[in-house]
């Protein structure tokens, strides 16, 4: 499962990011690293971009984006 | 000797609060150099010969956005004498991985972690004594909304500093990554000790801008190699995990968590205002208030003032009878009250309204809602390459397009801001309804839909560049990944609230005012000189001037656009060109070539041989023409101050006005072939043109994923 299937009000915990360059390290340094728990809050009114909280702070990305990100 | 420190820290730290609260009133606001990133600098309050130079809010030392690769060359070229690390006490864990990169750098590093009044009333605790151990850095607790601890973290930078004791890492990766590090480490010749665990890691990371930073640069790919294959990962993701992995082991002993959940006030804020059913409704209705009063009330009411009271009924006939009473020669009375007064007017008309706007901006932009614009119109914007945050300059735009340009300072991407400073002007500001009006009376019967039609085509331009400009060369290089922080709501001080707004109305004033107040004398020397009766000098009629010439001269530009059916195509050049001082021009230049001297506001008394000159088709593509080319040369001062790069303000200039002339054309000529069924070489080009237009709008477009920017240049950041 990736994390752009994600239902919000779930917490799930990051598996493994694929793909590579600007994007992931961005999402990476972020702080959505292997092991940590996301938290979906919420989705946009037009249904993108999703809401998460992620080492206690808010951060919001692009449903394309969260899709690199495997959780379980 | 001076001594440096550099001011480095995430976004929304409270850098801003902490750099103002240190150096006060003395500081030199202006940009890093061939880019459009902000660099602030500053004297420390009471100590004379210490810098504090403010970088920019970034997330990390990677070579992907534009403020990074500005604060880290700035770093490494300059190599400040310390750096003051600002983190974010309520959001410890993730502003730390910046300063785990910071402390690789050699430079001595002391850590500010900052809201210290709020992590205290939320029940948590922050052992900096273990944190300090933890990083290898001294650490101290301030406030800098509140002022407190400030002094005492500016006097131990400025020790620090003097002491010149590089950072020690104390930080640790897995014993395997660090293996590789030693490894790479002892293969960098020529470089001091403390500054090559950095470069190993970034030669690691096949971070491609820092080869031009090093001498000699080792053939590092069997350590890659070997990273890659122990860790099954990239090794830029290896060495992320690695720091975030260190941050979480020691997070447990450094800070003690309040264990109850409970919601803060900027979380129940959040849930109303990102609501998804409230969400828009509110965003409509802060959008209209901020529109209202700036544009529709209060700062209309200013900017008409200065222009019609101030400067038209007070300042210039003052200046007039002042000079005619001292026997002042005619011309230079003409140079100073109607080339320079009015061209200072042109400026300073605009900066009440442009005050008004930047404070709603500045509170918006510092109690975090301006985030969620960006979270909330996402969707919508970023199909035509611009950010949700394009949607502010759009709306302003429609007012004025000074402001409107001067408002995509909140962008924070590179790319997102310079396409949203390109086509913000393209939306029909309050000074093109007049032409409007007077297209619609002259030939469409005042018919309503004309002025909903220039709406349209202003947003239908918007669309189109977007999705064509985001395909050019131009625009390919930077990649720009909507990862982005919601940072909690707050209410911001007044000081920091009115400091931004006078920073950004002074920067038009001075970076925008030269060029306005120049263009103007220049355009004034040409519309009020000619020759007349043999002899040149000073002209009574327009239809004299050197501009006349240099319109009938030009008009044949515009035959293949049907402004010369009678001859008098030189007319609609001259009337084109004055609509650069402001677009209002238009119509009363028309007047005066037509004889009738003052018109009203729709050009009524025109209206008769406007019809005459041209047909209907080719008004209406006159009307597009104006609304699309290059607009006044205060909005044009406005592009200049925002793009900071003489190229890229002429690439916006020649593409507004290209665009302009091409879309004319093609409704000229394809409506004179539905309405009259002539048929002839201009038909066919343009149809080629559209078929060319439809390929740039279609054509398959991949990504980039590198950043386009020549590190060597930004680094001589002098």
């Amino acid at each position: 499962m990736t994390l752009k299937e994600t239902a919000v009000g779930q917490t799930v915990k990051v598996k493994k990011l694929t793909g590579e360059g600007p994007v992931k390290r961005r999402i990476m340094d972020m702080g959505i690293t292997k092991g940590v728990d996301v938290f979906v809050r919420k989705v946009a009114p037009l249904g993108d971009p999703v809401e998460v909280t992620v080492r206690g702070y808010e951060l919001s990305l692009r449903k394309a984006d969260a899709e690199m990100i495997e959780v379980e | 000797m001076a001594v440096k420190i550099a001011l480095a820290g995430n976004p929304n730290c409270g850098k801003t609060t902490l750099f103002n609260a240190l150096t006060g009133s003395n500081q030199f606001v202006g940009n890093w150099p061939g880019v459009t990133v902000e660099k602030k600098e500053g004297k420390l309050k009471g100590h004379k010969d210490v810098v504090i130079m403010d970088l920019p809010g970034i997330y990390s030392l990677s070579p992907y956005t534009l403020e990074e690769v500005v604060a880290r060359n700035y770093l490494i070229a300059e190599r400040p004498d310390a750096i003051l690390n600002i983190v974010d006490g309520t959001n410890i864990e993730r502003n730390l991985y910046l300063s785990t990169q910071l402390m690789e750098l050699g430079i001595p590093v002391i850590m500010a972690v900052n809201m210290m009044d709020v992590v205290e009333k939320s029940g948590e605790k922050i052992h900096t004594d273990k944190l300090s151990k933890k990083l290898g850095c001294e650490v101290v607790e301030i406030s800098a909304l509140k002022g407190t601890g400030i002094k005492e973290a500016a006097e131990k930078a400025v020790k620090l500093a003097e002491s010149r004791k590089a950072a020690v890492v104390a930080h640790e990766f897995s014993k395997e990554a660090e293996d590789i590090i030693a490894e790479v480490e002892g293969k960098i010749k020529g470089m001091p000790e403390e500054q090559k665990r950095f470069f190993a890691i970034k030669l690691l990371e096949k971070d491609d801008k820092i080869n031009e930073m090093m001498t000699n640069v080792p053939d590092v790919s069997a350590e890659i190699k070997e990273m890659e294959d122990k860790f099954d990962d990239d090794t830029e993701s290896v060495i992320t995990n690695e720091r975030y992995v260190y941050i979480s082991s020691i997070i447990g002993d450094c800070v003690t968590k309040n264990t109850k959940e409970k919601l803060t006030t900027s979380d129940r804020i959040d849930r109303i205002v990102t609501n998804r059913w409230a969400a828009l409704p509110i965003f409509a209705l802060v959008m209209f208030i901020v529109y209202y009063v700036s544009v529709t009330t209060v700062g209309a009411l200013l900017t008409d003032w200065t222009n019609d009271t101030l400067f038209a009924e007070w300042i210039i006939p003052g200046a007039q009878s002042f000079f005619e009473g001292i026997g002042c020669a005619d011309w230079l009375t003409g140079l100073i009250v109607d080339g320079v007064i009015s061209g200072v007017g042109a400026v300073l008309g605009f900066v009440p309204q442009m005050l008004v706007l930047f404070i709603f901006l500045a509170f918006l932009e510092s109690c975090g809602y301006m985030a969620r614009v960006a979270f909330i119109m996402d969707r919508i914007f970023r199909k035509f390459g611009l950010s949700g945050k394009s949607f502010i300059p759009m709306l302003i735009g429609s007012g004025c397009g000074v402001p409107g340009i001067m408002a995509s300072r909140t962008i924070e991407n590179d790319r997102d801001r310079k396409m949203t400073i390109m086509t913000t002007t393209f939306v029909p500001c309050g000074a093109k309804l007049p032409i409007i009006a007077m297209i619609a009376g002259a030939f469409f019967d005042n018919s309503g839909w004309v002025a909903t039609s220039c709406y349209f085509v202003g947003i239908a331009a918007i669309i189109c560049s977007g999705i064509i400009l985001k395909k050019t060369k131009m625009f390919a290089g930077d990649p720009a990944p909507f990862v982005m922080e919601l940072p909690a709501y707050h209410w911001p001080t007044v000081s920091n609230v009115l400091r931004s707004m006078w920073e950004r109305g002074w920067s038009f004033i001075k970076k925008a005012g030269t060029i306005i107040l120049l263009s103007t004398i220049v355009l004034w020397f040409l519309m009020s000189f000619g020759w007349e009766s043999g002899s040149f000098g000073m002209v009574e009629e327009l239809n004299n001037s050197i501009l006349a010439s240099i319109g009938s001269a030009i008009a044949w530009i515009f035959t293949p656009l049907g402004w010369t059916n009678a001859g008098e195509g030189w007319k609609m050049a001259v009337a084109a060109i004055t609509g650069l001082i402001a677009k209002e021009n238009v119509v009363a230049t028309f007047g005066m070539l037509y004889g009738f001297g003052e018109v009203a506001e729709d050009g009524a008394e025109i209206w008769g041989n406007l019809a005459a000159a041209m047909t209907p088709i080719a008004a209406y593509g006159f009307l597009v023409f104006n609304l699309l080319c290059a607009p006044c040369f205060a909005a044009m001062g406005a592009i200049k101050r925002e793009m900071n790069n003489a190229k890229w303000f002429w690439f916006a200039i020649g593409y507004q006005c290209g665009l302009a002339y091409v879309v004319s054309l093609c409704i000229y000529q394809i409506g004179t072939l539905i309405t009259t069924g002539t048929f002839g070489i201009g038909t066919v080009v343009a149809f080629l043109l559209v078929i060319g237009f439809l390929y740039l709008l279609f054509r398959p477009y991949k990504e980039s994923s590198s950043l386009k920017v020549d590190a060597k240049k930004v680094v001589s950041a002098k």
